[in-house]
C-alpha cells in the first residue's frame, strides 16, 4: 500500500477510524448515556461515508446552468442546445447520496432521542445509569 | 382506488397512528386501530389475489417513474409477506383492546396505538417497497416504535431489555445503511429490480462483496440469528402480552423476507450460493440455533422466556430451509414464515390470557390452570402441538417439507432431517413442562381465578383455528409457498 493510496483515500480512513471508536465506546462502557454517545459516532462515521462519495474533486454544487427556458429569439430547440452542451462540460457532485443521508440523520436524531427517554425511565426505576449496577439491582431482586 | 392498493397499504396506518396519538380516549384509539388493522388485512388479501391473477404490480410513487422515482414492487413473495402480517395484526388488534387496558397505563393507551400502527406500517412498507434506501427508513420506523412498545411493558426490565434492543437494532440497522451506501457506490442505483441488472457487471469487486457482508450481519442482528439474538429474549419475555404476540409472530418474518429479498433477488441465487457461500456460512448458525436454544427454553422458568428462545431456535429451522439452496427448502422457508407466526401469535396470546388472570407468566404460577382456565390451556396446548410439529397442525406441514428438503439432497443431509426430528422432540420436553404445571398439579393461585374474558378468548382461538385450518389443509399455503420459493430462486426480473 503507497503512500499515495493512503492519502488519496482520506476519508475512508476518518470514517474507518470513527466507526470503530464508535463501536468500541458502545461495547466498552457501561454507562447507558456513553453506550447513546457511541451509537451516535458510530451513525456519525456513516453519513460522513455517505457524504464523501457523492463528492468529485473540482465538482460544483448540482444546479442547473444555462438558461433553462430560453430566450425569446433562440427558441425551445436552441435552449435545449445551450442546457444540453452546458451541462457537458459542468463536473458536478451527485446530490443524491447527500439527501439520502438528511434522512438518515433524521433517523440518528429520532434513535437518540428514544435512548434518551430510556435512559430517563430507567434512571426513574433504579436510580442508576450504570449497567453492572443495574444487573446487581436485578440480580438481588430475583 | 384499486390501482392505488399498494400505496394505501403503507399510508392508512402511517395516517392513523398520530390520529391515534390525539385521541384522549383509550377506546376510541383502540377501535380504531381494530378497524385500521382489518382494512390493511383486506388490502394485503386483495393485493394477494391480483398478484396471484395478474403477476407482478409495479406502482410508482407520485408517477415518477423507476429507477429515478420510488417504486413499490409487490410480486407473489412479499405479497405472501403482507398477508402474514396483516393477518396477524388483524387477530392482535382486539385482542389487545382487553390486554391493554390491564398492562398498560390508562394515559399512555392512546399512545400504544400509535406505536403500534407506526410499527405496523413500518412492517409492511419494508414488505412492499422496491427501493432499498426504503427499506431502511420503514425498519426504522418499524424499530423505534418497537422500542416503544417493549418499554410500555409493566415489569420494570422492560426499559432496559428495550434499551438493549435499541442499541443492538441501531447497530443492525447501520450496518445495513452501509451495505446499501456501497451499493450506490457500485451501481448508482437504488431501486432494487435496477441493482439486480447492474450487480453482476461488478460483482466480482471487493465492495459489493463487503457490501453483502455488512447486509448479511445487520440482517441476522434484526431477524435474531443464533450469536446475533441476545435482544431477543428479554425483550419479548417483559414486553406486554399483545406486542410479545405481535412482535413473535411478524417483526422477524420480516427481517427473514429482507434477507431472502437482498441475497435471493437483488444479488441472485447464483451469486450467494455460488460465489458468497451463504448456505455453508448459514448452515451451521441454523443448526446450532436450533439445538441450543432449544436447550436452553427446557431450563426456561418463565414461559414467555422459555417461548421466547423457542423463537429463536424457530428462526433456525427458517434459516436452515434456506440453506438447503432448493426449491424444497425455500419453500420450507417461507411456509414457516406463516406457520410459525399462527403458532406463536396462538401461543403469546394464551400466555397472554393467563397474565390478564394471574399476572404472571411462571410455571410454578401456572399450576393446576388447566381445571381453572380449561380454554386458555386448551389452546395452549393445541399451540404446543403445533410448535412440536404434531400432524394435523401446521407445525407438521413445516417439518415435512424441512425434513424433505434434506431428503432430496441425500447424503450426510440426511443428518440434518435426523437433527430436525430430535429438536421436535426437544420442543416436546419444554411444551410438556408447562402442560404438567397447568394438568398434573394441584391449583394454588387465588381461589377467586376464572376463565379469560370471551375478548380475550376469541382472537386466541381464531388463531389456533388457523393452525388447524392450514394444518389440515396445507396444499394452499404450500402451492404458494412453492410459487414464491420458484420466484425467489429464478429472480427479480423474472
Amino acid at each position: 500500500m503507497s503512500l499515495d493510496f493512503f492519502v488519496s483515500h482520506y476519508n475512508y480512513w476518518v470514517v474507518i477510524f470513527l466507526m470503530m471508536v464508535g463501536f468500541y465506546i458502545l461495547i466498552s462502557r457501561g454507562n447507558l448515556i456513553k453506550k447513546i454517545v457511541g451509537l451516535n459516532v458510530f451513525q456519525t462515521s456513516v453519513f460522513m461515508l455517505y457524504i464523501s462519495m457523492g463528492k468529485i474533486t473540482g465538482g460544483t454544487p448540482p444546479i442547473l446552468v444555462g438558461d433553462p427556458h430560453g430566450d425569446e429569439s433562440g427558441g425551445a430547440g436552441a435552449a435545449e442546445h445551450v442546457v444540453g452542451s452546458a451541462a457537458e462540460h459542468v463536473v458536478y457532485s451527485n446530490p443524491l447520496p447527500h439527501v439520502l443521508i438528511l434522512t438518515a440523520i433524521v433517523v440518528g436524531i429520532a434513535t437518540t432521542s428514544v435512548g434518551l427517554a430510556l435512559a430517563v425511565r430507567i434512571k426513574e426505576a433504579y436510580g442508576t445509569l450504570e449497567e453492572d449496577e443495574i444487573n446487581r439491582i436485578e440480580a438481588r431482586a430475583e | 382506488m384499486s390501482a392505488h392498493l399498494p400505496i394505501l397499504q403503507v399510508v392508512v396506518p402511517l395516517l392513523a397512528a398520530p390520529v391515534c396519538a390525539v385521541l384522549r380516549h383509550g377506546r376510541a384509539a383502540a377501535w380504531l386501530a381494530v378497524l385500521v388493522s382489518w382494512s390493511v388485512l383486506a388490502i394485503a388479501l386483495a393485493l394477494l389475489g391480483q398478484v396471484m391473477a395478474t403477476g407482478v404490480i409495479s406502482y410508482h410513487i407520485g408517477d415518477w417513474v423507476p429507477p429515478i422515482g420510488i417504486e413499490y414492487r409487490v410480486d407473489i413473495v412479499n405479497a405472501w409477506v403482507l398477508v402474514i402480517v396483516a393477518s396477524i395484526a388483524a387477530v392482535v388488534a382486539p385482542y389487545a383492546v382487553t390486554s391493554v387496558e390491564h398492562e398498560v397505563a390508562a394515559r399512555r393507551i392512546p399512545l400504544f396505538y400509535a406505536a403500534y400502527l407506526l410499527c405496523l406500517s413500518g412492517l409492511l412498507g419494508i414488505a412492499i417497497t422496491g427501493d432499498v434506501f426504503n427499506v431502511f427508513v420503514f425498519l426504522e420506523i418499524s424499530s423505534l416504535s418497537a422500542y416503544a412498545l417493549i418499554s410500555l411493558g409493566r415489569p420494570r426490565r422492560a426499559l432496559t431489555a428495550a434499551f438493549r434492543y435499541l442499541i443492538m437494532g441501531s447497530v443492525g440497522a447501520t450496518f445495513i445503511v452501509i451495505g446499501i451506501g456501497l451499493l450506490y457506490v457500485m451501481t448508482g442505483s437504488l431501486n432494487m429490480a435496477d441493482l439486480a441488472d447492474l450487480l453482476p457487471a461488478v460483482r466480482d469487486s471487493r465492495t459489493v462483496k463487503v457490501a453483502y457482508g455488512f447486509l448479511g450481519v445487520g440482517i441476522c442482528l434484526k431477524l435474531a440469528l443464533f450469536p446475533l439474538h441476545l435482544w431477543l429474549p428479554n425483550a419479548y419475555a417483559f414486553a406486554p402480552s399483545p406486542v410479545t404476540a405481535f412482535m413473535a409472530s411478524t417483526a422477524t418474518k420480516v427481517a427473514v423476507y429482507m434477507l431472502l429479498r437482498f441475497f435471493l433477488s437483488i444479488f441472485g441465487a447464483a451469486f450467494s450460493f455460488d460465489v458468497m457461500s451463504l448456505d455453508q456460512v448459514l448452515l451451521p448458525l441454523a443448526l446450532v440455533a436450533v439445538v441450543t436454544m432449544s436447550l436452553v427454553a427446557i431450563f426456561q422458568v418463565d414461559v414467555k422466556r422459555l417461548l421466547a428462545y423457542s423463537s429463536v431456535a424457530q428462526i433456525g429451522y427458517m434459516i436452515l430451509g434456506l440453506s438447503f439452496a432448493s426449491i424444497t427448502g425455500l419453500t420450507a422457508t417461507l411456509l414457516h414464515l406463516f406457520n410459525h407466526a399462527l403458532m406463536k401469535g396462538a401461543l403469546f396470546m394464551a400466555l397472554g390470557c393467563v397474565v390478564y388472570r394471574i399476572g404472571s407468566a411462571h410455571i410454578d404460577a401456572m399450576a393446576g390452570l388447566g381445571k381453572r382456565m380449561p380454554w386458555t390451556m386448551a389452546a395452549f396446548v393445541l399451540g404446543g402441538l403445533s410448535l412440536v410439529g404434531v400432524p394435523l397442525t401446521v407445525g407438521f406441514v413445516s417439518k415435512w417439507y424441512l425434513i424433505l428438503g434434506a431428503l432430496e439432497k441425500g447424503g450426510l443431509w440426511i443428518a440434518v432431517a435426523v437433527l430436525v426430528l430430535l429438536t421436535s422432540v426437544m420442543a416436546l420436553v419444554y411444551v410438556w413442562r408447562v402442560v404438567e404445571s397447568a394438568y398434573m398439579r394441584e391449583f394454588a393461585g387465588d381461589e377467586g381465578t376464572s376463565e379469560a374474558p370471551p375478548s380475550l378468548l376469541l382472537p386466541t382461538w381464531a388463531l389456533v383455528a388457523a393452525n388447524l385450518y392450514f394444518g389440515i389443509d396445507g396444499v394452499r399455503t404450500a402451492a404458494v409457498a412453492r410459487q414464491a420459493a420458484e420466484a425467489l430462486m429464478a429472480g427479480i426480473g423474472s
